[in-house]
């Protein structure tokens, strides 16, 4: 008997979690495909009367005057920025990570990246407004993608010296009394080994990007650079009463973090360890 | 002619510099920028900083008289210890219910990730269209399963907006903790419970002796990151509230984001900028620590 009470409890709160996750987001879904009749109906239905799709083709064309206009810009600056910014690390970071885990002496300077990291962008934001500014750089995109390096670099760097660490030194010292060189040792031997975390601590990086919201705020002005998260919250003040076409805009924004964390499920909880946090 | 040590130090550095030159150019010379900005009466007039006059320590002055600063600082607090505390008791409650086993275990730990996963602003916007004080679907569940009467402004009334917005925070955060501490309770080798149960070990006194001391480091490593990400909430208060109703909502970083871009007081605004940053130092102090811990005992722990 007592074991049956505890099963049942079990699968009570498991049901519980399942709800509680799923239905806020559930819900989001079916406002993008319910009338705005529907949604505004009192008391509410929750089940919209006909699925509609129609937003979803508003938004993913470019006729003018249709949203899709704001939201393709905004999706295009979105993964230009987040892959560039993800690009430029991974060729900043690999030789860091590669210096940190093979010559010792240095953690210092690795601590301290990871700990500027973490101070609160309001006490950058003003110097770099003007850094940005001096180089003509505000609201474009290789502007933000420069700043978004500080956020991906130190951890991308953190999360490959923790795989270099764990990967045979033997071969590389065989390799360099051969005579090859640091750099032909790093391409050749320690990254084929390190290949599938690097594409995980890339696409986290590229996560972090994707969700940063307080600099593209203030470095971007109108759709030559604004992110999807920028325009999302422009929406969302604005005077669109459509709040129908707002779910759906979020439901597309967040489908690529989604698969991306589903897929990465393995590899998460070492990335999560070392400060991936996305507030 | 190089000595063989002497040439690895300048590899060593050579592999290093572009990553940490970047970093100085976009953090450290930024934070030495902002904190000569805070001596300063600096201005931003349009686009453009005025020349700025120096002016001592009267903006840190300022800032320890100014009401606003320190109703706001309290109110970041209690958004902090309050949402951190809930998300580390429902984190580790469904950490301990996913290391059970039962049919559908495998799917509940990726439905469990996918609020982490969630886009910060799509989480704000969504509870935000939840909240709707006139077609939500928080009013319509609650007016329908009979525990309120009538529909709520719950974002526009001084008393629950900031306890909606933190509720919208605890449901998209405390799968950090569920992840951090999941990972180490599976790390827990099973005779170590088998051989508490022969020796007649409560569940209780089970869980003091083997569960927690297993999951004390995972679980402090996710504390402290939420602690220093709750701190420094922004994104979430931006969407669901601007800081309103009543600045009700008005946390530390919404604070000096208003000082510097909406009253464009760049100097006051750097002072309120940097001594937030002296706040969050000792966190940030207290997570190297942490890591630095874990790293010296990694190797003991691998196995």
């Amino acid at each position: 008997m007592k074991i049956k009470l505890r099963t049942v409890a079990k699968y009570a709160a498991a049901l519980l979690v399942a709800v509680s996750v799923l239905a806020p987001m559930g819900w989001l879904f079916l406002m993008s495909v319910s009338a705005t009749a529907d949604l505004t109906r009192v008391p509410l239905e929750w089940m919209p009367r006909q699925w509609d799709f129609s937003r979803y083709g508003r938004l993913l064309s470019l006729t003018p005057g249709e949203p899709g206009t704001l939201f393709l810009h905004a999706l295009g600056n979105s993964l230009l920025v987040a892959s560039g910014a993800t690009a430029i690390c991974l060729l900043l970071a690999i030789p860091a990570a590669f210096s940190f885990s093979r010559y010792r002496g240095r953690d210092g300077w690795l601590f301290a990246s990871l700990a500027i990291y973490m101070v609160p962008p309001v006490a950058f934001v003003l110097p770099l407004y003007f850094l940005l500014q001096q180089l003509d750089l505000l609201n474009t995109r290789p502007g933000l993608m420069m700043v978004y390096c500080s956020l991906i670099l130190p951890f991308l760097t953190w999360m490959l010296k923790n795989q270099f660490d764990t990967l045979p030194h033997d071969i590389e010292q065989a390799a360099r009394l051969d005579g090859l060189r640091v750099w032909q040792v790093l391409l050749r031997i320690t990254l084929p080994l390190a290949k599938p975390v690097l594409g995980a601590a890339a696409l986290f990086g590229w996560l972090l990007a994707w969700d940063e919201f307080f600099y593209a705020l203030l470095f971007t002005s109108n759709i030559a650079a604004q992110t999807l998260p920028v325009t999302i919250a422009g929406f969302t003040a604005g005077r669109a009463t459509d709040d129908g076409l707002i779910a759906a805009v979020g439901i597309l924004a967040s489908a690529p973090p989604l698969l991306i964390a589903i897929w990465l499920q393995k590899t998460l909880v070492s990335g999560l360890a070392s400060g991936g946090s996305k507030g | 002619m190089l000595s063989l040590r002497q040439r690895e130090q300048r590899q060593a550095w050579v592999l290093l510099a572009p990553m940490l030159l970047v970093m100085l150019l976009l953090t450290a010379w930024p934070l030495l920028r902002t904190i000569w900005l805070s001596f300063t009466d600096a201005a931003l007039i349009g686009s453009s900083g005025t020349a700025p006059g120096w002016i001592g320590v009267e903006n840190y002055l300022y800032a320890l008289t100014d009401e606003d600063f320190r109703t706001s600082l309290w109110r970041t607090l209690y958004f902090t210890v309050v949402s951190v505390a809930v998300e580390g008791i429902i984190g580790v409650l469904v950490a301990l219910l996913l290391n059970q086993q039962f049919a559908g275990r495998s799917l509940l730990r990726v439905l469990v990730i996918l609020p982490w996963a969630l886009p910060t602003i799509v989480n704000a916007m969504m509870w935000r269209l939840n909240f709707n004080p006139d077609y939500g679907s928080v009013n319509a569940l609650l007016t329908q399963t009979g525990l309120i009467d009538h529909y709520r402004s719950w974002l526009g009334s001084p008393d629950s907006a900031l306890n909606a917005v933190m509720f919208a925070d605890v449901w998209k955060n405390y799968p950090l903790v569920t992840l951090l501490v999941l990972a180490a309770l599976q790390s827990i080798p099973e005779d170590l419970y088998e051989a508490a149960r022969l020796d007649g070990a409560s569940a209780w006194r089970r869980f003091r002796a083997i569960t927690f001391p297993a999951i004390a480091g995972a679980l402090s490593v996710a504390l402290v990151l939420r602690t220093i990400d709750a701190f420094k909430i922004f994104d979430i208060i931006y969407v669901m509230t601007r800081g309103g109703p009543v600045d009700s909502t008005k946390t530390l970083s919404f604070y000096v984001y208003q000082e510097s871009f909406s009253y464009l007081r760049a100097g006051s605004g750097a002072a309120y900028a940097i001594l937030m940053t002296l706040l969050c130092a000792v966190l940030i102090t207290l997570y190297m620590l942490l890591l630095w811990r874990q790293r010296r005992r990694g190797s003991a722990h691998e196995n």
